[in-house]
C-alpha cells in the first residue's frame, strides 16, 4: 500500500501484521468488556447480581491482545478477573449476562457465576475462583493437545499473586521439561489483593522467573495492545512448532479494588488516576487514528454501540428463567 | 508368575478356572488392557516408569507403551492432578499415580477444588474422565507420613467417586471401570494387599462402580470391611465358623457413591453388624455405613448395637507392634465380631 506519510503509528501496526478490521475487532471487544464490568458493577449496587465479583477495567489490552494471537479452536484457562478473557475469547454477552444473573441458559446454567465463567464449546475452560488453580490445568490441556498431534495451544492467564503460589513452579516447570503448547501470560495488575508486587517479588519482574525453566520470558506493556499481541504472537507461534511454553508478563493495572469488599487502603487516588491516565482504550483509538486507519468520528460511537450490546444482554438475561431446583444434582456427575 | 492356559480342541486358549494373580499384577493387567484398547489411555505419575512404581505395580509397562504414554514425572503432585484434569477435560483418559496416598495432600487443591467441581461448575459441560491410583495404609513400618488410608477425605467431595479393592479380581475389574467412567475416580490400593493372590481370568471385564458384594454369607453377624480388612475379616470368619459363629462379610468395594442396599440386606438377616476399617475411626467411613444402617429398614432388625471397629485416632507410629496396635487385626475382628454374636454388647 502506497502511503504519503508513513507514522510512527502506521509503522507500528504494520510489523504487527494485523489488519484493520481485526484492530477495529480489538478495539470493539475492548469496549465490549469495559461496558460489560461497568455494567456488572452498577447491577451489584442495585442489588440485582449477588455474591462478589472481579473486575479487569483498564486491563483490557491484555485479554483481548492475547486473544488476537489464538485460533478459535485454541483453548483458554482464565482467572477469578475473568470476564475480559471470556469475551476477548469469544463468548456471547448476553450467555455471560445470564450466568451472572444465575440463570439456566447461562453458560454454566447458573451453576458458576462470575468466578467460576466458562464457555467449554469456544474453548475457555473457565474463570478460576483459586488463585493459580488453572495453572496445572492448563499444562494438562497442553500436554493433551500435544499428544494428540494437533497444532492447536492452551493459553493461561493468571495473576502476579498467582506467580508466588506452589503451582506456578510445578506447572511451568512440567510444560518446560516435555516442551508443551502452552502460553503462561501473567497479567500483573501491581497488587495481590492488597500485596504490592514489589514487596512480593525479590525481583523487578516476573518474566524472569521463566530463565528458572529454560523458555522464553518477556515483559511487556499490558496496556498496549499491539505490544501484548506481538509477545503472544511470537510465543504461540513457537508453541505451535512444538517449541514448548513461554511466559509472558503483561504489566497493567486495576482501576477497581480488588472485589466488591475493597477499601483500597494499600493505594493512592493519584497512583489510581496516573494509571488511569494510561486507558488501553483511548491508546487504541490513538493509535488507530494515528496511523489514518479511521478516523476518530469512525470510532467515537464505539463505546455506545458496546453499552447497548451491554443494556440488550442484561434485558435478555432478566427475562430467563432460574434453574428448577429439581435439577440441583444435575452435573455432579457424568 | 505361574499362569496356566489350557488348550481347547480349536488350540484357542482357555483360560484357567485357576489362573491365579497377586493384585498388584491384576491391576497392571488392567492398565495394559485398557491402554492396548483405547489410545486415550496414558498412565503419569514418579517413577512409574523404568522403575516400574514404587511397587512395582506398572513394572513393564514403559517397555510396551513407551514414555509418551508412561509419563514419569517429576515429583510434583499437585501439577500431576492437575495435568491429569487437563488432559481428561480435552479429550484424553490419564491414570494418574500419587505414589504414597499420603502425598495426595499435596495434590489437593486440585483434586478437590478443580476436578472435582469442574463438570458441575460449568453447568454439565465439561468431563474429567480421569483416575488417580494410590496405594494406602499402613504394615510396612514407613511410619507416620507414608502409611496413611484418607479415602474418607475423597468420600466427602460431590464430584468425586471413591473405589477401593480388596482382591486381585476386584481390582483388576474395578480398575477397568473407574478408566470407563467418565468421572475423576479416586482409586485407592493397599500396599499389603499388593502381594496377596486370586482368581484373575484372562482378558477384558469390568465390575462395576457403586456395587457392594456379599464375599462371604453367614448368619450371625454382618462384618462390613473395606480394603485390607475384607481378608482380614474372612480370616476372622473362618476361625469363628469353628466356634459356630458364621460371618457375613461384605465389602463396599466402591466407598462413593455408596450402594448401601446390600448392607441392609444383610443386617436385616443377621441383625448384628460390625464395621471394619483401618483409617482412624472418628468420621471414618464406618461412620456413613452405620447412619445408612440406622437412618433406613435395617433399623428395625438391629439386635445389638453397631459396632466400629477402626483405626485408633493416632498417627501410624513406627515400633512394629504399635503399629499393629494402631489398626484392626484379625484376633481383634474375632473378639469383637464373637462379642457380638454372644450378645455381650
Amino acid at each position: 500500500m502506497p502511503y504519503q506519510t508513513v507514522t510512527d503509528e502506521r509503522k507500528q501496526i504494520e510489523t504487527s501484521g494485523l489488519t484493520p478490521e481485526q484492530l477495529l475487532e480489538a478495539l470493539r471487544k475492548m469496549h465490549l468488556i469495559r461496558a460489560f464490568e461497568e455494567k456488572a458493577e452498577a447491577l451489584y449496587a442495585l442489588g440485582k447480581i449477588h455474591g462478589t465479583m472481579h473486575l479487569s477495567i483498564g486491563q483490557e489490552a491484555s485479554a483481548v491482545g492475547a486473544c488476537l494471537a489464538l485460533r478459535p479452536d485454541d483453548t483458554i484457562l482464565s482467572t477469578h478477573r475473568g470476564h475480559g478473557h471470556c469475551i476477548a475469547k469469544g463468548a456471547e454477552p448476553p450467555l455471560m449476562m445470564a450466568e451472572f444473573f444465575g440463570k439456566e441458559v447461562g453458560y454454566c446454567r447458573g451453576r458458576g457465576g462470575s468466578m467460576h465463567i466458562a464457555d467449554v464449546a469456544g474453548g475457555n475452560l473457565g474463570a478460576n475462583g483459586i488463585v493459580a488453580g488453572g495453572l496445572p490445568i492448563s499444562t494438562g490441556v497442553g500436554l493433551s493437545l500435544q499428544m494428540q498431534h494437533t497444532d492447536r495451544v492452551c493459553l493461561t492467564f493468571f495473576g502476579d499473586g498467582a506467580a508466588n503460589e506452589g503451582a506456578f513452579h510445578e506447572a511451568l516447570n512440567l510444560a518446560a521439561i516435555w516442551r508443551l503448547p502452552v502460553v503462561y501470560v501473567c497479567e500483573n495488575n501491581q497488587y495481590a489483593m492488597s500485596m504490592p508486587m514489589k514487596a512480593a517479588f525479590p525481583i523487578r519482574q516476573i518474566s524472569e522467573r521463566a530463565a528458572a525453566y529454560g523458555i522464553p520470558g518477556v515483559t511487556v506493556d499490558g496496556n498496549d495492545l499491539l505490544a501484548v499481541y506481538e509477545a503472544v504472537q511470537t510465543a504461540v507461534s513457537r508453541a505451535r512448532a512444538g517449541e514448548g511454553p513461554s511466559l509472558i508478563e503483561n504489566v497493567t493495572y486495576r482501576w477497581r479494588g480488588h472485589s466488591k469488599s475493597d477499601r483500597q487502603r494499600y493505594r493512592t487516588r493519584d497512583e489510581v488516576k496516573e494509571w488511569q491516565a494510561r486507558d488501553p482504550i483511548i491508546r487504541l483509538e490513538n493509535l488507530l487514528v494515528g496511523a489514518d486507519l479511521f478516523t476518530a468520528e469512525q470510532l467515537a460511537d464505539l463505546g455506545a454501540e458496546a453499552r447497548q450490546t451491554i443494556e440488550d444482554s442484561v434485558a435478555f438475561a432478566e427475562a430467563q428463567a432460574d434453574p428448577d431446583p429439581a435439577t440441583i444434582l444435575e452435573g455432579v456427575y457424568a | 508368575m505361574r499362569e496356566q492356559v489350557l488348550e481347547k480342541a480349536s488350540g484357542e486358549p482357555l483360560q484357567a478356572a485357576n489362573r491365579e494373580l497377586t493384585y498388584s499384577h491384576a491391576i497392571r493387567e488392567a492398565l495394559q488392557l485398557a491402554m492396548r484398547r483405547d489410545e486415550r489411555v496414558f498412565m503419569l505419575g514418579e517413577d512409574i516408569g523404568v522403575y516400574g512404581g514404587a511397587f512395582g505395580v506398572s513394572d513393564g509397562l514403559i517397555e510396551e507403551f513407551g514414555a509418551e504414554r508412561v509419563r514419569d514425572t517429576p515429583i510434583s503432585e499437585a501439577v500431576i492432578a492437575g495435568a491429569a484434569i487437563g488432559a481428561a477435560v480435552t479429550g484424553m483418559r490419564p491414570v494418574a499415580e500419587i505414589q504414597f496416598m499420603d502425598f495426595i495432600t499435596l495434590s489437593m487443591e486440585q483434586l478437590v477444588l478443580q476436578g472435582a467441581k469442574m463438570r458441575f461448575m460449568f453447568g454439565g459441560k465439561a468431563s474429567v474422565p480421569m483416575v488417580l491410583r494410590t496405594p494406602a495404609g499402613s504394615g510396612t513400618g514407613a511410619a507416620a507420613q507414608h502409611s496413611e488410608s484418607l479415602e474418607a477425605w475423597f468420600v466427602h467431595v460431590p464430584g468425586l467417586k471413591v473405589v477401593m479393592p480388596s482382591t486381585p479380581y476386584d481390582a483388576k475389574g474395578l480398575l477397568l471401570a473407574a478408566i470407563e467412567d467418565d468421572n475423576p475416580v479416586i482409586f485407592v490400593e493397599h500396599k499389603l494387599l499388593y502381594r496377596t493372590k486370586g482368581h484373575v481370568p484372562e482378558g477384558y471385564y469390568t465390575v462395576p462402580l457403586s456395587q457392594s458384594e456379599v464375599k462371604r454369607e453367614g448368619r450371625d453377624v454382618t462384618v462390613v470391611a473395606t480394603s485390607i480388612m475384607v481378608p482380614r475379616a474372612l480370616e476372622a470368619a473362618d476361625l469363628l465358623a469353628q466356634e459356630g459363629i458364621e460371618l457375613e462379610v461384605v465389602d463396599p468395594r466402591t466407598l462413593k457413591p455408596y450402594d448401601a442396599d446390600t448392607v441392609t440386606r444383610s443386617v436385616c438377616k443377621t441383625g448384628r453388624v460390625l464395621i471394619v476399617h483401618e483409617a482412624p475411626k472418628t468420621a471414618g467411613f464406618g461412620a456413613e455405613v452405620a447412619a445408612e444402617i440406622v437412618a433406613g429398614e435395617a433399623f428395625d432388625y438391629l439386635d445389638a448395637p453397631i459396632r466400629r471397629l477402626a483405626g485408633l485416632d493416632v498417627p501410624i507410629p513406627y515400633n512394629r507392634e504399635l503399629e499393629r496396635t494402631a489398626v484392626p487385626q484379625v484376633a481383634d475382628i474375632v473378639r469383637e465380631a464373637r462379642a457380638l454374636a454372644r450378645g455381650e454388647y
